[in-house]
């Protein structure tokens, strides 16, 4: 395949930009052409958690219609792609358009998720030594199935060393609307997650999704602490690329 | 707004948070609880298989339930053990009374079981001037302290051993002060000798109630379930009526993942069958053997067929030993019988979506729960499908307070939230907007100020990526 | 209308339709060993909790039975005095030393003799579980169910032959799938507890001690 669409979400389009260019990238480095519909906005997937599925169904939809041929959606976050293939088609359930909608769910791919597993990417890294530490976020484990996709990216990379995080895959708890609806239990995970990061003596946390990072990163800042974080798209596009 | 009988799981969580032993215990307990179950999976793809067998006998029990409980309640009747049904809690207590009553039964001793928390029994029978002790260690020590427990199978798992050292001193008659755990554990072990041997009568849940041959399977490790159910002249099992299976063929998978899953055990100490009271010749055994088959609730949960999937549960407690948010406040904050994820999703079905509407959003949705769980119950799914039920009525459907949770205040957020996404230029708007005067928010405004309690305000970038690209020329269509 | 009624009537509205899922067992009977892999893994999963084993051949093991109870200058020993493993020990058993008592009476007119006299209690097992380790009972009037709860110490004979792969494979070739008598149990070790701050403790209400006599009749 020659073509690829690209779907920012929501989170990268508002925070983090660069990653979603360099996710855009990586995918251009491989050798693939790269479309990103205008008009994009949201997945829909804080107001299906919270069971306001009509509201959910209405930005989902709008969701679909850009991406009309068959051409393999990608994602730069495990959230937002486990929400559009796993839960569309659930919450598509006995609709009109459910088949549309199982159709698209069929070409979603998380970014990492296609890099190793469609294109088989052979990365060379570029960069000076540097210790990172990687986050598994809690949708792209469960909800895809992300089994080692980013490591095995890092894992190329001959002069990055991946600092083990201690209960890696403890939720950092972003959740989405559970930071703002149970925020003290939120609190107590994020600083516990952030506790954990920096005990790895990496300089910089890496994850697939913006939602963890963004978290992270806030308590991290609150801490005033020196560890930074960066989506994984970002870092590899960092790492990878010729100047 | 929540009524005033909402009973929200954010002002009890937070309260557990600022306990630093609490969470200091349940790290400790939990981490050991996650590495034991770790340690006797160590082949996925076995475990997979083991997990998918389990599901396949238990959806294949719910799918034929009320078949299986008339076989069993047959089989149990012909093995001499007297069945009982009961529709709600209170009809349950009563008729243990009834039971208890006729034989002028004063003292019982109790085997460990969450359903007679439920029914709250040992208050009910104390009111009526029956003595219950419980005999399970853990339960005989939150009884001493007259606390409900906090795990649904290591009841005092948030106690300390100079608490409980302190409490034994205090409480048992002339029992010295001393922290050594075999020192406690004699003392106890002295102080139920004495219970087993005079009880009227001892009362036990269920495991695994087995159809075919009429048999009730009880897992433990402390001997105390025998003693309870073996000793005294009058033995009464309490169960839910979702936990009857086909055969015993049947019961040995679940019994394997299930001391797996809950305490890293190979194996349990004991696994008594009993399939009757005592027998022609038998020396000793109850006399009379009862069993209490509890609804409550339970067969509304039943009608439901995605909901239905609660009743898989065999009580492991491995949901709950990995869950980050239990692991943070302990089992009391969920001010309910059952903690932990299996009880975030039992406790609103049984209670009313909206009165617990607090609890089903008490959960990021991480699935680690499910991952470990032994009969694949999907939690997070069954969280959201609850949260819906809260907030909206549906009419076909058949869960208890639906559409309770509704707040107007709710309604208007995410009817704007679809309006502005569902339309590009509104969006475009609105990120315009957040990446120029984003940063003027202040920490303090409503919803952000829960962030920024433990955050830096999260800052916009200066431009969106659509705006970038927009701005480059592509690429987009 | 009686609550068994109204019970069975509201799952009965919802119950079956469709098909049932299968059942794969194969990682059940994968659960297989050779007839001395299972000795050694029994033992394995049993003295891991702490059980203790003697050694024996079928012509001593009433010698290695009397020989322990010596050793640990045990007053008596309980066992039932008809069943198969207690008769033969009985036959053999020389007066002086441990003295046998029998439990040859309804528990109402010896209970107090049991709970706080009775020193080790003897029985007899109808198998074994290599998987996990474990011995299975069959009590009954010939070997009553306190007799292995209610003694400090618990005595079982083993034969080796008769070691199952699993629990699984266990009820089958028991026939406890078709009949199973009023108690039947596994015992895989003392009776324990974790209940104070996760630490293990032995002896909580049933047996401190768990000793089983191995008997090696596989050759």
């Amino acid at each position: 395949m020659k073509k690829v669409y690209f779907y920012g979400t929501c989170l990268v389009d508002l925070f983090f930009p660069d990653a979603g260019m360099a996710g855009i990238q990586l995918l251009r480095q491989a050798g693939l052409e790269v479309v990103f519909p205008e008009g994009q906005t949201c997945c829909g997937q804080p107001a299906y958690n919270c069971g306001y599925w009509e509201e959910a169904r209405a930005v989902a939809r709008a969701q679909v219609a850009l991406f009309p041929d068959d051409l393999p959606v990608i994602l730069p976050s495990g959230s937002c792609a486990g929400m559009m293939k796993v839960h569309y088609p659930e919450l598509f359930h006995g609709e009109p358009d459910e088949s549309q909608v199982r159709a698209f769910s069929g070409r979603v791919y998380e970014l990492t998720q296609f890099l190793v597993d469609v294109l088989h990417v052979q990365l060379k890294d570029l960069g000076a030594p540097v210790k990172v530490t990687w986050h598994s976020s809690c949708h792209a484990l469960r909800d895809l199935g992300l089994k080692g996709e980013p490591q095995s990216l890092l894992g190329q990379l001959e002069n990055v060393e991946v600092a083990p995080l201690a209960r890696e895959y403890e939720c950092c708890g972003f959740g989405g609307t559970f930071s703002v609806r149970q925020p003290e239990i939120s609190g107590a995970m994020v600083c516990d997650k952030s506790a954990d990061a920096e005990a790895t003596g990496a300089s910089v946390l890496l994850s697939t999704d913006g939602g963890c990072l963004l978290n992270v990163n806030g308590a991290l800042e609150a801490k005033q602490s020196q560890l930074r974080v960066q989506h994984i798209a970002e870092f590899l596009w960092e790492r990878t690329h010729a100047r | 707004m929540h009524a005033d009988t909402d009973i929200l799981f954010r002002d009890s969580a937070s309260q557990a948070l600022l306990d630093p032993q609490l969470r200091a215990n349940f790290r400790r307990a939990m981490d050991g609880l996650m590495a034991k179950r770790k340690a006797q999976f160590p082949d996925p793809q076995d475990l997979q298989e083991l997990r998918e067998l389990s599901t396949a006998i238990r959806s294949r029990s719910l799918l034929n339930l009320p078949t299986l409980l008339e076989q069993l309640e047959t089989n149990l009747t012909r093995n001499g053990i007297q069945v009982h049904w009961a529709e709600t809690c209170d009809e349950a207590n009563q008729l243990i009374l009834g039971l208890l009553q006729a034989r002028g039964a004063k003292t019982l001793v109790k085997g460990k079981s969450m359903v007679s928390e439920e029914m709250h029994l040992n208050a009910f029978l104390e009111a009526h001037g029956i003595e219950a002790l419980e005999s399970d260690l853990g339960e005989y020590i939150i009884q001493l302290d007259d606390e409900t427990p906090s795990h649904i199978i290591m009841p005092a798992i948030h106690k300390n051993k100079d608490q409980i050292a302190r409490q034994f001193s205090q409480k048992i008659k002339d029992a010295k002060y001393t922290e050594d755990v075999d020192e406690l554990t004699a003392m106890a072990r002295k102080v139920l000798r004495q219970k087993f041997l005079d009880a009227d009568a001892g009362i036990s849940g269920v495991n695994f109630a087995v159809a075919e041959t009429g048999t009730l399977c009880l897992v433990e490790n402390e001997g105390n379930g025998r003693m309870s159910t073996h000793v005294p002249p009058l033995h009464i099992a309490v169960m839910g009526l979702e936990k009857v299976v086909a055969n015993l063929e049947e019961v040995a998978p679940l019994y394997a993942i299930l001391t797996r899953s809950a305490t890293g055990q190979a194996v349990s100490t004991y696994f008594n069958l009993i399939t009757g009271p005592r027998g022609e010749g038998e020396l000793d055994g109850p006399q009379e053997v009862h069993l209490v088959i509890l609804d409550n609730g339970r067969s509304r949960i039943y009608a439901d067929p995605q909901l239905q999937a609660t009743l898989r549960c065999i009580r492991c407690g491995a949901c709950m030993n990995h869950c980050p948010v239990y692991t943070r406040v302990g089992g009391h904050a969920y001010e309910a019988v059952y903690p932990g994820p299996i009880g975030k999703i039992l406790t609103p079905q049984m209670e009313g979506v909206g009165v617990r509407h607090d609890l089903l959003h008490g959960s990021s949705l991480c699935g680690a729960c499910s991952e470990v769980c032994p009969v694949q119950i999907p939690i997070p799914d069954i969280i959201v499908r609850l949260r819906r039920e809260a907030t909206h009525t549906v009419a076909t459907s058949s869960v208890m307070g639906k559409g309770s949770g509704r707040t107007s205040t709710e309604d208007w957020a995410w009817r704007i939230w679809a309006g502005v996404l569902k339309r590009p230029a509104l969006y475009r708007l609105a990120t315009w907007f957040a990446t120029r005067f984003g940063r003027a928010l202040p920490g303090s405004a409503p919803l952000l100020k829960h962030w920024t309690a433990h955050r830096t305000k999260p800052v916009p970038a200066k431009r969106s990526l659509s705006e970038r690209i927009r701005a480059e020329g592509g690429p987009y269509v | 209308m009686s609550s068994r009624s109204a019970i069975l009537e509201r799952l009965r509205a919802t119950a079956g339709g469709g098909p049932l899922p299968t059942l794969n067992p194969a990682v059940m009977e994968r659960r297989h060993w050779s007839a001395p892999e299972r000795v050694v893994r029994l033992r394995k999963g049993m003295e891991a909790v702490h059980t203790e084993f003697l050694e024996a051949k079928p012509a001593t093991w009433p010698d290695v039975v009397r020989t322990f109870c010596e050793s640990e200058g045990l007053k008596n020993l309980l066992l039932g005095p008809t069943s198969e493993a207690g008769g033969a020990l009985a036959a053999t058993w020389a007066p002086g030393g441990t003295q046998l008592v029998a439990y040859d009476r309804p528990v109402e007119a010896f209970k107090t003799e049991l709970f706080t006299s009775i020193e080790a209690g003897f029985t007899g097992t109808v198998g074994g579980i290599a998987e996990t380790g474990g011995l299975l009972l069959m009590p009954g009037p010939q070997e009553p169910r306190l007799l292995s709860l209610v003694p400090p110490i618990h005595l079982a004979l083993l034969r080796a032959s008769t070691i199952q792969d699993s629990f699984w494979s266990a009820v089958q070739a028991l026939g406890w799938t078709r009949s199973l008598p009023p108690n039947a149990l596994m015992i895989s070790g003392p009776s324990k507890t974790a209940d104070i701050e996760q630490t293990l403790a032995y002896g909580v209400h049933g047996p401190k001690r768990l000793v089983v006599v191995l008997v090696d009749d596989l050759t």
